[in-house]
């Protein structure tokens, strides 16, 4: 009897498809399976519209996941995350914008929310693993003793982009079961075992901006915002006036509708000055650039950068990658030089670092450097 | 996984709900489908219901020492507070517009009394001591010429705390205002006479006593003018519209009848296994904590914190080991929210973070005494024992 007892896995559950079959897969497969809701925000802390937006830590998302637990026959609950995700993702997503940096939620809240409090939440009730409905893949390497961290089968799905800054410690905890199939799999599999979350459609980029308003976000957060900086200065890139903006946070680089600036020509947000409240805007060539440093750096298949290597770079989540070279830097960031230029590089965006499909590592962009051409 | 191998699941979630009794059930039964008249129409159909309407008008009645025309059927707890507080504040409206109550009352009164606020009326939130308990001279103290009304809880639904519902009611009628008192968890369970009591308005429900869910009644003393909350027909002698529900209202009539019947000995059973879960959680686990005041209480109500092991982490263990428990207050999602009464009993965090509610029952057995507190030395043992980092979230 004993042996047949598999392990317990506590499986994060949106209320989507993916995590939906993530559940019914791993129960499948014969894991003592506890689904798992976490409600992270609501809708007084975001603003917004309750009973018109439903984004997930909705009531529907919720009752979603509670019925196919139900129907896989497996225990569901609600874990309240919202002090700890406000102190990891929301107050830093406010204060990344106040900064002029451009954040990245999803990357602070796999790392801190999903494999920090909840991975010590399943330890709390003896789950010895946790799952989620990303799309990516974790395996263990005997050679480097490490868990490794590989892009999902499905190439246009992959999510281990927002993944990069899990520990060893969490991956060695992860099981992705979405991760070795297609998107188109995932549905199929969802309709075959008749989960009612088999054709609902993907959610949306900022899951606590059901509107995805980041802007009106800011100003119900901050609202000194609007009036303090409004009036800002727009300079091109030869330091002249051309108009004002409506506050430095409301602008992220590359940025094109909104800037406000009739100059036949289009026109793109190439820098943000926080400190001055100001932006410079430029053409699409002022926003190539040659290379990037990034910090916070977090190592998954090597336990430290020690020489240059040669990697692919990714800047943002759906870019292809471009072929770079990373170099390690004496304060533990590291400079990524890219072979060609590329667009748009933003600081406060997650850079990630790939060989194939495996995971090197990953950081936040810091700044970036200009491509002189 | 030793101590757990009880195949039966263990229900101590009483204060939330309860399974309808099998003679509620037997009483209900006829009248969805023979007896399913409209109380309202003229002809004997209507009539049949009306009659079956009426008789559990006066079980309720027995039970709290009223007269049938003071019994307002509702469709349960919330619906009896929401009329009280709000029809109250309606009918002084203009007048009248201060409001007395307690910090940890049931949220249908406490979110009702915010409402108000938004409408034009001021709220007195008295506190309430370390035990729970609401203190009849900070209510006198918080009385003023424009208060209209007095609404303290009769015991608390977390904690079980007893008020001084009989003091503080006297001192309400000296100063000619209204007292209600919201009496969901106590009908059935400790005595209730409305009249020696000197309460004006009385909330019950059905699902806490063995009844049907969606049922519950707003006692009005007689002469009593208060607004109605809920328009149309002239239901309920025009207090409240909307064609009765007789079976809910059967099913209540019967479950108090039956309740007030077996009172005495279900106090004494109730408490017996009560304290004996106290004293061997007690007894097993260091550094407990009770929530609430050890003698004014209900009988079958033992709210304690754990420290060092979160609420939701032990109510979600002892579910999976099929032991039904409860903390802070469900909202419609489910999700564990922070309860308002521990925070009114100024606990510190360590032991509000820790509290779990056991909320016991007729049905519930020595043995389940036993079995539970098994299987929570072990969950509170792992949880306490796990390594816990001082901060989690890097800036």
């Amino acid at each position: 009897m004993e042996q047949n007892i598999k392990e317990t896995v506590l499986v994060a559950m949106s209320g989507g498809v993916d995590s939906s079959v993530a559940a019914a897969l791993l129960h499948e497969r014969g894991y003592q399976v506890i689904g798992v809701t976490m409600n992270l925000w609501d809708y007084d802390r975001v603003g917004g519209n309750l009973n018109k937006d439903s984004g997930c830590c909705s009531v529907d998302t919720m009752d979603d996941a509670r019925a196919v637990c139900h129907k896989l026959g497996v225990p569901h609950y609600m874990v309240n995350f919202r002090e700890e995700f406000e102190a990891a993702v929301t107050d830093n997503f406010i204060s990344e914008y106040m900064d002029g940096r451009t954040p990245n939620p999803c990357v602070r809240c796999n790392t801190y929310i999903k494999w920090g409090v909840l991975l010590q939440k399943a330890e709390e009730l003896g789950a010895d693993k946790i799952a989620t409905g990303h799309y990516a893949r974790t395996t263990f390497d005997e050679e480097s003793g490490r868990y490794l961290l590989k892009q999902g089968k499905d190439g246009h799905k992959d999510q281990s982009y927002a993944l990069w800054g899990i520990r060893q410690q969490g991956l060695e905890r992860t099981l992705f079961p979405v991760g070795e199939f297609t998107k188109p799999e995932i549905r199929q599999i969802a309709r075959n075992l008749g989960l009612r979350t088999a054709e609902k459609k993907e959610s949306q980029e900022i899951c606590f901006i059901p509107d995805n308003d980041y802007s009106r976000y800011l100003k119900k957060k901050r609202p000194e915002l609007e009036t303090h900086l409004q009036d800002g200065e727009i300079l091109d890139e030869q330091d002249n006036l051309l108009g004002v903006h409506k506050g430095y946070p409301f602008y992220t680089i590359g940025q094109r509708k909104g800037v406000g600036i009739a100059t036949g020509q289009p026109v793109y947000v190439t820098e943000i000055d926080a400190g001055n409240n100001r932006i410079k805007v430029g053409s699409n060539n002022d926003l190539l650039h040659s290379g990037l440093v990034a910090e916070n750096v977090n190592w998954i298949s090597i336990a430290a950068l020690k020489e240059g290597i040669e990697i692919e770079a990714k800047i943002r989540y759906n870019s292809p990658g471009a072929h770079a070279w990373l170099q390690p830097k004496s304060n533990g960031n590291v400079e990524v030089r890219f072979k060609e230029p590329q667009r748009a590089v933003t600081s406060g965006q997650s850079v990630v670092f790939y060989q194939d499909d495996l995971v090197i590592g990953g950081g936040i962009i810091e700044s970036s450097v200009k491509h002189q051409g | 996984m030793n101590s757990s191998n009880h195949k039966q699941k263990i229900y101590f979630d009483h204060s939330a709900t309860t399974p309808v009794h099998p003679q509620v059930l037997e009483a209900m039964m006829p009248c969805f489908s023979a007896n399913f008249g409209n109380a309202s129409s003229v002809h004997s159909f209507g009539q049949e219901a009306k009659v079956a309407l009426e008789e559990a008008r006066r079980q309720i009645t027995a039970v709290i020492n009223a007269e049938p025309s003071e019994i307002v059927f509702t469709s349960g707890g919330t619906e009896a507070d929401n009329l009280a507080v709000k029809g109250t504040a309606q009918f002084f409206s203009g007048r009248k517009t201060h409001i007395v109550t307690s910090a940890v009352e049931h949220h249908a009164v406490l979110y009702a009394c915010k409402y108000l606020e938004k409408n034009g009326f001021e709220v007195t939130y008295v506190p309430v001591d370390k035990f729970g308990l609401v203190s009849p001279d900070k209510v006198a103290q918080a009385i003023r010429e424009e208060t209209c009304l007095v609404s303290i809880m009769h015991a608390n639904n977390e904690i079980g705390t007893i008020n001084p519902i009989p003091e503080i009611a006297a001192l309400s009628k000296d100063r000619g205002i209204l007292f209600h008192t919201d009496a969901v968890q106590t009908l059935g369970k400790i005595p209730i006479d409305v009249k020696e009591m000197n309460i004006d308005m009385l909330s019950i429900s059905g699902h806490k006593i063995y009844g049907p869910k969606g049922i519950g009644a707003l006692y009005i003393r007689r002469g009593i003018q208060i607004e109605k909350i809920m328009h149309g027909g002239k239901h309920e002698r025009d207090r409240r519209a909307g064609t009765e529900n007789i079976p809910g209202a059967v099913g209540l009539g019967k479950a108090a009848e039956i309740c007030s019947r077996s009172m005495e000995k279900d106090r004494v059973k109730l408490t017996e296994l009560r304290d004996d879960l106290q004293r061997k959680i007690s007894d097993i686990l260091p550094e407990v904590h009770l929530n609430g005041h050890e003698t004014k209480r209900l009988p079958g109500i033992l709210n304690m914190s754990f420290p060092g092991a979160a609420s939701d982490s032990l109510l979600l263990s002892l579910d999976l080991k099929g032991i039904a428990v409860s903390n802070g207050s469900a909202c419609s999602s489910g999700t564990i929210e922070p309860s308002h009464v521990l925070k009114g009993l100024k606990l510190s965090k360590n032991l509000a973070n820790s509290a779990i509610r056991f909320s016991l029952g007729k049905e519930n057995t020595p043995e389940e005494i036993d079995v539970t507190v098994g299987v929570l030395q072990e969950i509170v043992s792992r949880l306490r024992g796990l390594k816990r980092g001082k901060k989690l979230i890097a800036a």
